[in-house]
């Protein structure tokens, strides 16, 4: 490697090995230690010299059903927002590629908005409209199609709905810039040689569409399974998901070691998923 | 040949476009509400307004973040450029896998871990060395710079290989320094792909709240952590007032940058 080449390359290669790999080595070291009373509160791997490791965190992780079911309803408020992202996601982004070219400029801008504004606060205003006095509530009551306010907050509902809300934007955009690539003139030719329009889009336009479905899913699942805030704003006391528990661990309880295993833990889950991801940006590159 | 769209796709669209702006649109509603409850309409004020201005903890808190994000999207900007140059321009030396892995990692890593990550190391090196003597806006700063370059890279990496390289060679050939070849044809190529990197970055940092509580110490409180601490209680119309200011900004901001880009 010559002069100028290092130059470019050492220094943000320094800055990642520290910043980014260096601390993946770190969570796994302490979610190997002993919870200890001294700051910070964990044991070291060497005392005196000698290695001191302990599989006990994670035996704890095993042996409470809290972390099983946290895990576990990750993975289906994950799924399930998903399916649901989909289904909505892609009439939208189907329609935008379809839409007269000088409209989808904007009908795409008008999609990634609300991507640029405040993933907090977009959950926030939620908060406003599904409680029990809230402006769902209210407007049902005042048109007389219920009786009493509708439980609509702190649920499953309001967390899956959230998860779909928040996350809308990531389905549609790979989704629209595959559809876009396609040529209509493929459905014009299944018309054509006599396929009905449902039988086109199963046949042509939806495998043709595969990439974009399987970039849509991943972007959206693998945020999801992390996710704190939506269950934390919008979940109930029975919502039970692994980022959620993680921060609870770590701020509330204050145990380090059980939050880094709970981390490493959430890593061996997303990893697959997050491999794809990968191979499939590269791809894209 | 023109296509019409079906009825049905008319129809996902106004239903999705509808569920995208509805919330957004009932938050910037209310913060007009002259009312403290916030479902009930009781006339237009600009009450909240005023009342958030007078806010010392928001307005403190705000001037962290922006000062924050400006670090962090400048810091990434800068790295992340460096990134994107290396992966687009040098396609072998020591260590390529590994250093393409961890530019891009940080797009799919779920924040919480991120966040955790860091802060142990902080706490890791501050045992160890010294530094950093407890935690503050260099330490959000720094954990934001860390998740932005993944994403100036990105978008600066797909456009290093969508021009011509033939103007760089040109340059080359007549006699330029690959210096004076990067500062006077490569640069002015990626300017916008540098713009929209920096915003990016910026928005991601100014907007982000668990990486920050991770990172953050009791002096450095940002903008989404004081949101966050106050939205927990309930609605409040300030935060309200607080959200359309933010909305505007970013309207400005996101239509500001498209018309830049566009021009060029």
């Amino acid at each position: 490697m010559n002069a100028r080449r290092f130059g470019v390359v050492a220094l943000p290669y320094a800055w990642l090995l520290l910043f980014f790999l260096v601390p993946f080595l770190i969570v796994l070291k302490i979610s190997l230690a002993h919870e200890a009373v001294s700051i910070p509160p964990y044991t070291p791997l060497f005392d005196h010299g000698r290695l001191v490791v302990t599989g006990a965190n994670y035996l704890f992780l095993l042996s409470d059903a809290l972390y099983w079911r946290a895990y576990l309803g990750a993975i289906r408020y994950a799924a399930i927002a998903t399916a649901v992202t989909l289904l909505l996601g892609y009439p939208l982004a189907y329609g935008i590629a379809r839409a007269p070219a000088r409209w989808r400029g904007v009908l795409l801008m008008l999609v990634i908005l609300p991507f640029w504004t405040s993933f907090l606060i977009r959950v926030y205003a939620w908060i406003g409209l599904l409680k029990e006095n809230g402006i769902v509530n209210h407007a049902l009551l005042s048109l007389g199609l219920i009786d009493a306010p509708l439980r609509l907050i702190n649920n499953d509902f309001s967390v899956i709905l959230g998860l779909v809300y928040a996350y809308l934007p990531f389905m549609v955009l790979p989704l629209y810039a595959q559809l876009e690539k396609l040529d209509p003139a493929l459905s014009d030719a299944a018309a054509d040689l006599g396929a009905r329009p449902a039988r086109a889009f199963w046949q042509v336009t939806l495998p043709l569409s595969l990439p974009g479905i399987v970039a849509g899913v991943l972007l959206v699942f693998i945020p999801a399974v992390g996710e704190f805030v939506i269950p934390d704003l919008l979940g109930g006391p029975n919502t039970l998901m692994i980022g959620k528990i993680l921060w609870d661990e770590f701020f509330t309880n204050r145990d380090w070691p059980v939050a880094a295993s709970l981390a490493i833990a959430m890593l061996l889950l997303l990893a697959l998923p997050m491999g794809l991801m990968r191979r499939f940006l590269r791809g894209v590159a | 040949m023109t296509r019409r769209l079906s009825p049905f796709l008319i129809a996902m669209m106004v239903i999705g476009f509808v569920f995208l702006y509805a919330p957004i649109a009932s938050v910037v509603v209310y913060s007009f509400n002259s009312s403290r409850l916030v479902t009930v309409w009781a006339g237009f004020s600009f009450e909240w307004y005023g009342a958030l201005f007078r806010n010392e903890a928001i307005g403190r808190a705000a001037f962290i973040s922006f000062e924050v994000a400006l670090i962090a999207a400048t810091g990434a900007l800068i790295l992340g450029t460096l990134v994107a140059y290396a992966l687009a321009r040098y396609r072998r030396f020591a260590g390529r896998t590994l250093f393409a892995a961890m530019a891009t990692a940080p797009l799919v890593m779920p924040e919480i871990i991120t966040g955790l990550s860091l802060l142990l190391l902080f706490v890791a090196l501050e045992q160890a060395t010294g530094w950093p003597e407890g935690r503050g806006i260099v330490t959000i700063a720094i954990a934001h710079i860390t998740l932005g370059v993944a994403f100036v890279a990105v978008i600066v990496e797909a456009r290093l290989s969508s021009f011509n390289r033939a103007l760089e060679e040109a340059a080359l050939d007549l006699g330029a320094g690959p210096a004076r070849v990067f500062f006077v044809i490569t640069l002015p190529l990626i300017a916008p792909a540098l713009a929209a990197g920096w915003l990016l970055a910026f928005t991601l940092s100014f907007d982000d709240l668990v990486i920050a509580s991770f990172t953050a110490g009791p002096a450095s409180t940002t903008l989404p952590m004081v949101i966050f601490s106050s939205v927990r209680l309930g609605v409040s119309p300030q935060i309200n007032a607080l959200a359309t200011l933010i909305l505007i900004a970013v309207a400005v901001l996101v239509g500001g940058a498209n018309r830049l880009v566009r021009v060029r």
